[in-house]
């Protein structure tokens, strides 16, 4: 299905107290195509977390359009396109495993699908699929949420997202909080559903190595703005705008100007990750 | 979410912010003890003249204090109105089986409106004004004395604190866990009562969930720290006493004397 994501001069605010206001987005134009892996980067407090609400319709403009496929949020009530909007779109809070709530994993995986009016029998029927795709055994779907390891209740959180089948799939730093392994896990199998489902991906994360990995495309977020929106290899390889903005790059990629610097010897392209450092460097004669 | 006026503190610089919290606490106490002196239109008046001056030298807007008594407007109401219907005596407008609209139910409807509403704005004045730390420094010196008692009035202080200090915290997480469960097709606020209600346990479950984890992580770090139940303690911040609250606390005794004088003796309703 085309499901893709433009923003119109997207402002949005968000309400801190009874008097004050900020504005979270400033008029954000976007287009992201179908099907793409984006990763969204940038400083905390950059807006990225308001970007993903806004694409959800948690937060709606306060100017401007949002499109997701051929849904509309303006400014203003949109109660019909909501509730569409959210079964199309599903967003994994960071922390996820926060909103668990239900007495069995079955029941809380379920609970999104109903509340979408699928029947019962085809919630349960989808609630085994999706435990399997996040690595998890179909034994526990009996067990209590709050009985499992932290991540496990993660995936478990994630599969709850996945059994709305949505075609577009926003995650707010998924991996956070987990050990380097079951972070990796994580990010490989939403990596692989998105691919297997051709589904539109939107993560949000602080690791550039996430980035180099899995992403299609970049986007730099700045002071509700999005100040960057190319190429993931373009991006990586433009190191004074990266330095403009205070980022990092890969691992892998400061490890190959380190070694540029040190050995004089210029490597054939930009590599982005440990594969590509290690075939460069045999390609040059290095190692 | 963010609505509630009752419990937040403006900051500001009024006469009545630079009072000790101790004498604010003990005015507003007895402003609501010496509101049932009051029996007649002059007494009332006073007590609104008084209150409208003090709302007056907070600084605080008019409106603020009509958002603050917003939330408890049906309660006062719901009281007024059994009031109003179940007084009988003098003389008698309506009479309808159970119910008899008389004049002293009328006019005791509306002191017991008068005096809610009075309430509510005094001690308003009293949290909009004060700190919530200097709140509870002010609640334990004055609990102080029960300790003679064997009541460990020590602690009272600091679970005042704590359950201060999460309102806010408990609120964010309310919102991040209700945009959570929207995202997952939660409408709250839609449909009948019952449907309502459902929509609440997604919400409700993992909040607890989360405080009682919060309530033992934080415990730990107290007793990490080693902090000792029931010792005694000095503080950073010291109450002093000054002028100014003994103004305070002579303004009350004035008012008093005031509503006595003016009171109608004798006459209750």
């Amino acid at each position: 299905m085309v499901m893709q994501i433009i923003f119109e001069r997207v402002t949005a605010e968000y309400e801190l107290g009874p008097i004050r206001s900020q504005l979270v987005l400033q008029s954000v134009e976007l287009a992201i195509k179908s099907g793409t892996f984006t990763a969204v980067i940038g400083h905390t407090g950059a807006g990225k977390s308001s970007l993903l609400k806004a694409m959800n319709g948690l937060i709606v403009p306060i100017e401007g359009k949002v499109h997701i496929g051929d849904t509309i949020i303006k400014p203003g009530k949109n109660k019909r396109s909501l509730k569409m909007l959210r079964q199309k779109v599903g967003m994994v809070f960071q922390f996820p495993e926060s909103q668990l709530f239900a007495e069995t994993v079955e029941k809380d995986i379920c609970f999104g699908p109903l509340n979408f009016g699928v029947p019962l029998k085809k919630a349960k029927e989808i609630a085994r699929t999706v435990l399997e795709q996040v690595g998890l055994e179909p034994e526990i779907l009996s067990k209590s949420p709050f009985s499992l390891s932290g991540g496990q209740k993660r995936r478990v959180a994630i599969a709850g997202i996945l059994a709305m089948e949505p075609d577009v799939l926003v995650l707010d730093e998924p991996g956070a909080g987990l050990d380097p392994k079951g972070k990796k896990e994580i990010l490989s199998i939403i990596s692989a559903l998105h691919h297997k489902r051709g589904m539109t991906t939107v993560l949000v994360t602080h690791d550039m190595d996430d980035v180099a990995m899995y992403a299609d495309d970049v986007m730099v977020m700045e002071k509700g703005q999005i100040v960057i929106h190319d190429k993931m290899r373009k991006v990586f390889s433009d190191l004074t705008q990266l330095e403009l903005f205070h980022l990092d790059v890969p691992e892998a990629r400061r490890m190959q100007m380190k070694i540029e610097k040190d050995t004089g010897v210029k490597l054939p392209k930009i590599c982005l990750t440990v594969e590509e450092l290690a075939d460069a460097l045999i390609e040059v004669g290095l190692a | 979410m963010n609505k509630l006026i009752l419990g937040r503190y403006f900051p500001g610089e009024s006469c009545i912010h630079h009072l000790d919290p101790r004498a604010k606490l003990l005015a507003g106490f007895y402003f609501i003890f010496v509101l049932f002196l009051a029996n007649n239109w002059q007494t009332y008046l006073l007590l609104w003249v008084f209150t409208l001056f003090v709302m007056h030298l907070s600084g605080v807007k008019f409106r603020t204090y009509l958002r603050g008594l917003r939330p408890l407007i049906w309660l006062i109401l719901f009281t007024v109105f059994l009031q109003v219907l179940f007084t009988a005596g003098g003389e008698i407008y309506v009479d309808w089986w159970l119910v008899t609209i008389s004049e002293f139910g009328l006019i005791n409807g509306y002191y017991i409106f008068c005096r809610f509403v009075m309430i509510v704005f005094i001690s308003t004045v009293v949290t909009l004004t004060t700190k919530p730390i200097d709140l509870t420094d002010g609640i334990n010196s004055l609990l102080r004395p029960l300790a003679l008692l064997k009541i460990p009035v020590a602690e009272v202080p600091l679970m005042l604190s704590i359950s201060l200090r999460f309102i806010p915290t408990l609120l964010d997480e309310t919102q991040k866990v209700m945009d959570a469960q929207r995202a997952r097709g939660s409408e709250f606020g839609e449909g009948g009562l019952v449907r309502q209600m459902k929509t609440l346990v997604p919400v409700f479950l993992p909040l607890f969930v989360c405080s009682l984890n919060r309530a033992e992580e934080l415990a730990n770090v107290i007793e990490v720290r080693g902090y000792q139940a029931n010792e005694k303690r000095s503080s950073v911040r010291q109450l002093i006493w000054q002028r100014k609250d003994t103004l305070c606390i002579l303004l009350m005794i004035l008012l008093t004397v005031g509503l006595i004088l003016l009171r109608k003796e004798g006459g209750a309703h």
